[in-house]
């Protein structure tokens, strides 16, 4: 069991780590929420690795929690950019700003 | 090892190398609907997977049921988060349309809507994308 402990450990890190690398890099705001409930579905999984390979049913709540937390968290955060869109829609003095021209994802085709 | 651990150890294993992947799709996929695709994938069928070697593991204990209860809660809201986040990520043109085979949201034959740059007015398709963050200036607060 100790086998599995390590190599199911070690695909989660590899995992978590690329997921930071694109939590760090993402271009747009909305990759980053991807990417924060990506993470957060990793670390469920560390912790249900956890409790599965060492008959540890202490951290099962935790488990729980971040899966609500994944949901209510990256939820929260859309509506807070759809409103924003919104808002950001209606006036008439578009003026680009830097964030504006920096923040685009892709260059226009 | 008894047959069950080993099946339990299989169910982890598959459901690690999922998040796995959905690292390397995160890195390697060009936008954000691309990245969701990647994303979903230890969401919906690694966490049923590793969530199924747990209980197969912990199998008489007093406390399997929060596990069953996080694979339905994760099955029943995955869907929506993902709506929410592909359908504003559409709105506010953060998708390769270069990209698209299949673009039922926009009218048939059509260019997607653009409003005219007030100094660019020839062109720059993207120019009416508000930006991401509180910092994009006057334009929230009026």
């Amino acid at each position: 069991m100790t086998v599995v402990a390590i190599a199911c450990f070690a695909l989660l890190g590899g995992g978590a780590v690329l997921i930071l690398a694109r939590l760090a890099l993402g271009p747009s705001l909305l990759d980053r929420v991807v990417s924060t409930d990506a993470l957060l579905v990793t670390i469920a999984c560390g912790i249900a690795v956890y409790c599965a390979v060492y008959r540890d049913i202490s951290l099962e709540p935790v488990l729980l929690v971040v899966a609500l937390l994944a949901f209510v968290g990256s939820v929260s955060v859309a509506r807070y950019i759809g409103g924003m869109l919104v808002s950001a829609e209606t006036p008439t003095d578009a003026t680009p700003s830097d964030a504006d021209l920096a923040g685009h994802p892709e260059p226009a085709p | 090892m008894s047959p069950a651990d080993v099946v339990a150890s299989v169910c982890l294993v598959a459901g690690c190398f999922l998040c796995l992947t959905a690292g390397l799709g995160l890195i390697r996929f060009p936008d954000v609907l691309n990245r969701m695709h990647a994303a979903t994938k230890p969401q919906v069928l690694g966490v049923l997977l590793v969530m199924t070697g747990a209980v197969i593991r912990l199998a008489g204990q007093p406390i399997v049921w929060m596990l069953v209860l996080v694979a339905v809660f994760q099955l029943i809201t995955a869907p929506v988060s993902a709506h929410m986040v592909s359908r504003i990520a559409y709105r506010r043109r953060h998708v390769r349309r270069d990209l698209l085979l299949v673009d039922e949201l926009g009218r048939p034959g059509t260019a997607p809507p653009t409003r005219p740059h007030p100094e660019h007015p020839e062109g720059d398709p993207d120019a009416d994308e508000p930006a991401d963050g509180p910092e994009s200036g006057p334009r929230t607060t009026s």
